[in-house]
């Protein structure tokens, strides 16, 4: 699966420019699913970023582990998750000195949420590299009940926590990783908008 | 610039050619509180020639009962700091600006490493009060030839976190131990000769520092060099640049008003259009890009200079 190429439409939406190697220094590498490929590209252009690499990966379904584990990367875990990487990732944020890079591939969920959290250890911007692989679904925040709802495919949704049909709106936030859900049917409860594919 | 009168109320050695100045108003007014890593300019009339240095306060940033700066006296340099240390005494009214910092912390750093070479302590004594209260995990490192020069020891609280390196007792400073295991979060900043902080920026790249992280300041006089003409577009005046004068100073003394902040290159706030240059301008400045300096339309008259037929000023 290719690196996904969005309509330049939402500004909002930060900018997944592709992972590019940065040599043999201090790297975290988080991979989710078809996001093993981009990681596997860059071992490709550039062995040596494997040397001092921390690598977790989050297969979704997705087979290419016995491949990663095949790089030589200092550590290579798996997780079934990104939340039961959460702790793992955490740790290696918090042991990490200035001059390490982070390596993120997967889909924009599992990215937005993974600079969140290495934004909030520290990590200058300028360190993060990201790659967009796999699902265009889309982390949705509703902004009544502030649940998350994983994997939104189409507009409108339900949200999973409040049961309300929300709006998808193209607003991401940085702070969350995910982009916010309104209300469809607030003034017109009931008349709800033929549902809708998203798109990329 | 907004300025004001200021008494100087008292005046200490730190060093052979280190002095403290402290200045407060005449009548016992506060003066604005500031942030570490501000500065104020001195204006010193001086045999004709009216010289308006910059330098870093080194006081509490949020004790408005006074501003203290330390003066390096330079015999060889312009004569600002040569005036301060011979022709001020205590009890002397002197004109000086409102601070100003082109050199703050990056309050949303997690830790803050300061690397100071010689009198580019300065900047740093006014942030270690800053960080103090803010109660901010800290490191200095303070690099000075001997213990006799070390003039900011004697301003220095002693703490843990506070590394004095002595080239001359063979405790040099070593950068890479510095900025090789830094966490997440650190910025550096760098005050000193031009030397230490391309060094610290070398060393910082070598770690994959990125540049938003380092910040520097270094401590600039106009250069001196061959004098040299501009003409004035507007009014056609022709000035002429003295050897040791700036082109700024020499406007000044022409009665052409510009606007300044810094006078060393890196504020910006001097800017000025080139309408024709028939010539090399000599930048020497902080403020403009390289693309800038080679297009040759602009220039900072507080540091620049020129050499070649003629320049034209949009003034």
């Amino acid at each position: 699966m290719p690196r996904t190429e969005f309509s330049p439409s939402i500004t909002s939406r930060p900018v997944y420019p592709g992972l590019t190697p940065q040599g043999a220094t201090p790297a975290i590498m988080l991979a989710e699913g078809p996001g093993a490929e981009a990681i596997l590209d860059l071992a490709a252009l550039d062995a040596s970023v494997m040397d001092l690499a921390h690598l977790i990966y989050i297969p979704a379904g997705h087979d290419a582990g016995p491949r990663l584990a095949a790089l030589g990367a200092k550590m290579y875990r798996e997780a079934p998750s990104y939340a039961s990487a959460l702790e793992r990732y955490r740790k290696a944020l918090a042991d990490a000195r200035m001059g390490t890079t982070l390596y993120l591939a997967g889909s924009e969920g599992m990215i937005g949420q993974a600079v969140a959290e290495a934004l909030a250890a520290g990590l200058p911007p300028e360190a993060i590299q990201t790659e967009h692989r796999g699902t265009i679904a889309r982390r949705m925040q509703c902004v009544h009940c502030k649940g998350v709802t994983e994997n939104v495919t189409t507009d409108p949704f339900v949200c999973s926590h409040c049961g309300l049909t929300l709006f998808v709106r193209d607003h991401f936030s940085r702070r969350l990783g995910a982009f916010q859900g309104v209300c469809v049917d607030a003034e017109t409860p009931g008349i709800v908008p033929a549902v809708q594919e998203i798109k990329p | 610039m907004t300025s004001r009168m200021l008494r100087v109320s008292a005046i200490e050695a730190l060093s052979p050619l280190v002095s403290r100045f402290r200045f407060e108003d005449p009548e016992g007014a506060l003066l604005p509180l500031f942030s570490g890593g501000a500065h104020v300019v001195v204006e010193m009339p001086d045999a004709g020639v009216l010289r308006r240095n910059a330098y870093s306060l080194i006081s509490d940033p949020m004790d408005g009962s006074g501003y203290e700066i330390a003066v390096r006296r330079e015999d060889g340099g312009r004569g600002g700091s040569k005036f301060l240390h011979t022709q001020v005494a205590e009890g002397d009214l002197m004109r000086i600006s409102a601070p100003v910092n082109l050199f703050s912390l990056d309050l949303r750093a997690k830790k803050h490493v300061m690397i100071a070479g010689g009198i580019g302590i300065t900047p740093f004594l006014a942030q270690l009060k800053q960080l103090a209260r803010l109660q901010m995990p800290f490191e200095l490192h303070y690099a000075a030839r001997s213990r006799a020069e070390a003039a900011g020891l004697a301003l220095l609280p002693a703490s843990p976190q506070v590394h004095v390196h002595i080239s001359e007792e063979g405790n040099r400073m070593d950068l890479g131990a510095i900025l090789g295991s830094q966490p997440l979060g650190t910025h550096v900043y760098t005050c000193g000769p031009e030397g230490l902080i391309e060094a610290v920026a070398e060393t910082g790249a070598r770690f994959g520092w990125p540049r938003t992280a380092l910040h520097s300041e270094v401590f600039m006089a106009p250069p001196p060099g061959a004098p040299f003409e501009v003409t004035l577009a507007t009014s056609g005046k022709v000035v002429t640049v003295g050897a040791h004068q700036s082109l700024l100073e020499a406007l000044e003394a022409a009665q052409v008003e510009v606007q300044w902040m810094c006078r060393g290159g890196a504020c910006g706030r001097c800017e000025t259009g080139v309408k024709s240059c028939h010539g090399t301008i000599e930048h020497h400045d902080h403020w403009l890009s390289d693309d800038e300096h080679a297009r040759q339309t602009k220039i900072m008259p507080c540091v620049s200079r020129f050499k070649g037929e003629t320049l034209v000023l949009d003034l």
